[in-house]
């Protein structure tokens, strides 16, 4: 006889673990195992001896006070009083203090462009006239000699508008060349393949530094008898052509990714080479490459401090003019240098944020 | 009504419709006006140099220098020639980016690595590490480890010491070897264990193919070349005499010395380029499908043998590639010495520079020296790429 089958119900599962919070979270990052438990231990205990003694020397301790006997004081921590002292010579280098204002205007209007032309907001036709206006604008400002302002000479420029300016125009006169290189290196015609190869191989193969010294020592033997170019121009010119080499090995890793399919059809279209290039391929491709263009730039922002080297004074010479030849405030040449890296840390930080949202931007048109 | 089919076009090969001929006249285009600038540039610079009185040539290249070198691998002084000079420029280039290139690529893996750690605490400091240091020009991180080392360490005099190491204004002192001749012993029997390592690992990786047992393919060749090295050591009469530095009054003596230059320049490249080969290692063991790192752990392997044995084996063909990039980036980068006075290759050929007139003979051999560099440390990685490569059947 078969036996009586009772429904019972299963004792009821626990509750599942708490996955969120901060608990579990310490407990999965912090402490999971034994060994991730030393680390740890390890890792924070250096951190708890170093991070306080840092925020005391920067903060606690720290001056502001502008004078350089209060920053010798025993017991006195970050002399912060340097940058008061003496930011306007750090930021602006040697140009004439009471026209000062001109260059502050400039490098607004400049970094606020560049702002402008990162925004989708901002993508039309007219930011082009937008670009020749504010440069114009820019030389104006600074060299003066237009509307009553008085004339600076270029060797008087220096500070944080010489490195925005540098990497600005560098990387906008470079744009034309580096396309002309890229599409070149994936010519058909021999001799064209040959030159542009030798150009990029001949550039990425030496340091920048021995361009500027090019620009600086070589460049005035290649000019005609008589005829002398500014200095600042050929350092740009050198900067030029060296991120010219740059940009146009991550324009041709663009080209070079386009499916063969999209020449096929403009071919089978009738659209002639050139036509070909630039409604259907380097659309595509140069959105393709955003990312290292921006990379490209970020590495070309950071570069401009080796014009110091050629004696022209960006941020990092006009920090050196400000503190090398002040006995009293070369001690504090370390705040100074901090100061700098926040600037250019700002700036490039900024910038590689801005290059993860537009590739995340541009990947959007790829998902489905 | 039928069209009437077209006439075929006329060949017309030397007209303006012919692709061969458009391209045959924009290739002598271009020759004429590359040909042409370059004609330019050298009679310009021919006619200047001989307007000036500026005498050209490499002949200077025999002549005594005039100027003494900070610091050298032999002798040197202001009455040896130029081109010693230069092959001293040239070693101390090689010297800071050899030994900064090996020691970027062990802590960029490290700190690459440390960004997949399961420890929160080790995750955020690589990351807080590579945004840090990647974000600041190379050339003020140079200047101010530089300014570390010369401002903030104490005088030779109060140098701090720890046994036989000092570390002042001065630079690095540390006990070195007095070299003998049964050091070479030592170094031959390391070159046998070399040897016999490779051998070991030829006969594990047969009986592993043979038996499925592996035995220890790292630890094993460690210990034999290790033995080697010692037996050797001992053969050669057991040489143990160092030349401990000594402190004198302004100077210490003896020793091996690391000057701050030499320091500046190599701490700040490494922990600058480090924070680029991380990305460049993270971007790697990131492009390996998902689907490995499973299957490593269903079969039941260590996090340590995963990253060890299936991730970072597949990630380094991704890896190669930019990773050479950075090592030339590094070694283009020591040419920023000449900033804080390191005297490589470019402070030497600047020194020259400003001393004979000679900028193109002296930029000409900056640009060569890196060139060079650059090509062999390419084929190199190139035949390394090619010997890592997928071996497809």
């Amino acid at each position: 006889m078969a036996e009586t089958i009772v429904f019972q119900s299963l004792p009821s599962r626990p509750a599942p673990v708490n996955t969120e919070g901060l608990v579990p979270w310490v407990k999965n990052n912090l402490f999971a195992n034994w060994q991730s438990s030393i680390v740890t231990i390890v890792v924070g205990a250096f951190l708890l001896y170093y991070v306080p003694q840092l925020i005391n020397w920067a903060v606690i301790t720290a001056t502001t006070v502008a004078n350089a006997d209060a920053c010798r004081a025993e017991g006195v921590g970050a002399c912060w009083g340097v940058i008061r002292e003496k930011y306007r010579l750090i930021i602006f280098g040697r140009y004439p203090f009471a026209e000062q204002w001109r260059p502050l205007v400039a490098t607004l209007l400049m970094v606020g462009l560049l702002v402008m032309s990162c925004t989708r907001m901002f993508w039309k036709t007219w930011l082009i006239a937008a670009w020749v206006l504010v440069l114009a604008a820019f030389f104006a400002l600074m060299y003066g000699g237009v509307g009553g302002l008085s004339v600076v000479q270029t060797d008087r420029w220096g500070g944080l508008p010489l490195t925005i300016m540098l990497a600005t125009l560098s990387i906008v006169l470079c744009f034309p060349i580096a396309i002309a290189v890229a599409l070149g290196r994936r010519s058909r015609l021999p001799a064209i393949k040959t030159f542009c190869t030798i150009y990029v191989e001949l550039i990425r193969g030496v340091p920048l530094i021995s361009v500027l010294f090019m620009a600086s020592f070589m460049f005035p033997l290649f000019m005609p008898q008589g005829v002398t170019i500014d200095v600042l121009i050929r350092v740009l010119v050198g900067v030029t052509l060296f991120a010219a080499a740059y940009m146009a090995e991550v324009i041709r890793g663009g080209l070079q990714a386009m499916p063969k399919g999209q020449a096929e059809a403009a071919a089978s279209l009738g659209l002639s080479y050139w036509q070909t290039q630039f409604k259907i391929i380097l659309p595509q491709a140069l959105a393709m490459v955003v990312p290292g263009i921006m990379n490209n730039f970020i590495g070309l922002f950071k570069d401009t401090s080796l014009v110091y080297i050629v004696s022209l004074y960006e941020l990092t010479g006009a920090l050196g003019l400000a503190l090398n030849s002040d006995a009293d405030w070369r001690p504090f040449k370390l705040e100074g240098y901090l100061f700098i890296v926040a600037i250019y840390f700002t700036f490039c930080f900024a910038m590689s944020r801005y290059s993860l949202w537009i590739e995340k931007q541009l990947n959007k048109s790829k998902l489905r | 009504m039928a069209v009437a089919p077209r006439k075929p076009p006329t060949k017309r090969d030397w007209s303006w419709r012919s692709q061969a001929f458009r391209g045959l006249l924009y290739q002598i285009l271009a020759v004429l006006v590359i040909g042409g600038v370059a004609w330019f540039i050298a009679h310009n610079t021919a006619e200047n140099m001989r307007v000036r009185g500026i005498k050209s040539g490499f002949d200077f290249l025999a002549q005594p220098a005039g100027f003494d070198i900070g610091e050298s691998l032999t002798h040197f002084d202001s009455n040896d020639p130029y081109w010693k000079a230069f092959l001293i420029g040239i070693s101390n280039t090689l010297r800071v980016a050899i030994i900064g290139i090996i020691l970027t690529t062990i802590l960029g893996t490290l700190i690459g690595v440390g960004r997949f750690s399961r420890n929160g605490l080790v995750r955020g400091l690589c990351q807080t590490y590579v945004e840090l240091f990647r974000n600041v020009p190379v050339l003020l991180q140079l200047l101010m480890w530089y300014l570390l080392f010369t401002e903030f360490l104490p005088d030779i005099a109060d140098a701090k010491q720890i046994g036989s190491f000092f570390l002042s204004k001065g630079g690095f002192t540390f006990p070195a070897p007095v070299w003998e001749n049964g050091h070479l012993w030592a170094l031959a029997g390391i070159v046998a264990g070399g040897v016999g390592a490779w051998l070991y690992r030829r006969w594990a990786q047969s009986k592993f193919e043979e038996t499925g047992h592996l035995r220890s393919m790292f630890w094993v060749p460690v210990i034999i070349v290790i033995v080697g090295g010692v037996v050797g050591w001992i053969a050669g009469g057991a040489p143990a005499e160092f030349k401990l530095p000594v402190k004198g009054e302004f100077a210490i003596e003896g020793g091996g010395a690391l000057t701050p230059e030499f320091m500046a320049v190599l701490i700040g490249l490494t922990l600058y380029t480090a924070s680029f080969v991380a990305e460049v290692v993270r971007a790697g063991i990131q492009s390996v499908a998902r689907g490995q790192s499973e299957a490593a752990q269903a079969l039941g392997l260590s996090t340590g043998q995963e990253m060890q044995k299936v991730l970072l084996p597949q990630a380094l063909r991704v890896i190669i590639p930019p990773m050479t990039n950075q090592f030339l980036n590094l070694t283009k980068n020591s040419s920023l010495a000449v900033a804080i006075g390191y005297p490589d290759v470019v402070s030497i050929s600047n020194t020259a520079l400003n001393q004979t007139g000679r900028a193109v003979e002296c930029i000409a051999l900056i640009m060569a020296v890196y060139l060079t560099t650059s090509l062999l440390t390419s084929l190199f990685m190139g035949w390394y790429n090619a010997k890592s490569a997928i071996q497809e059947r």
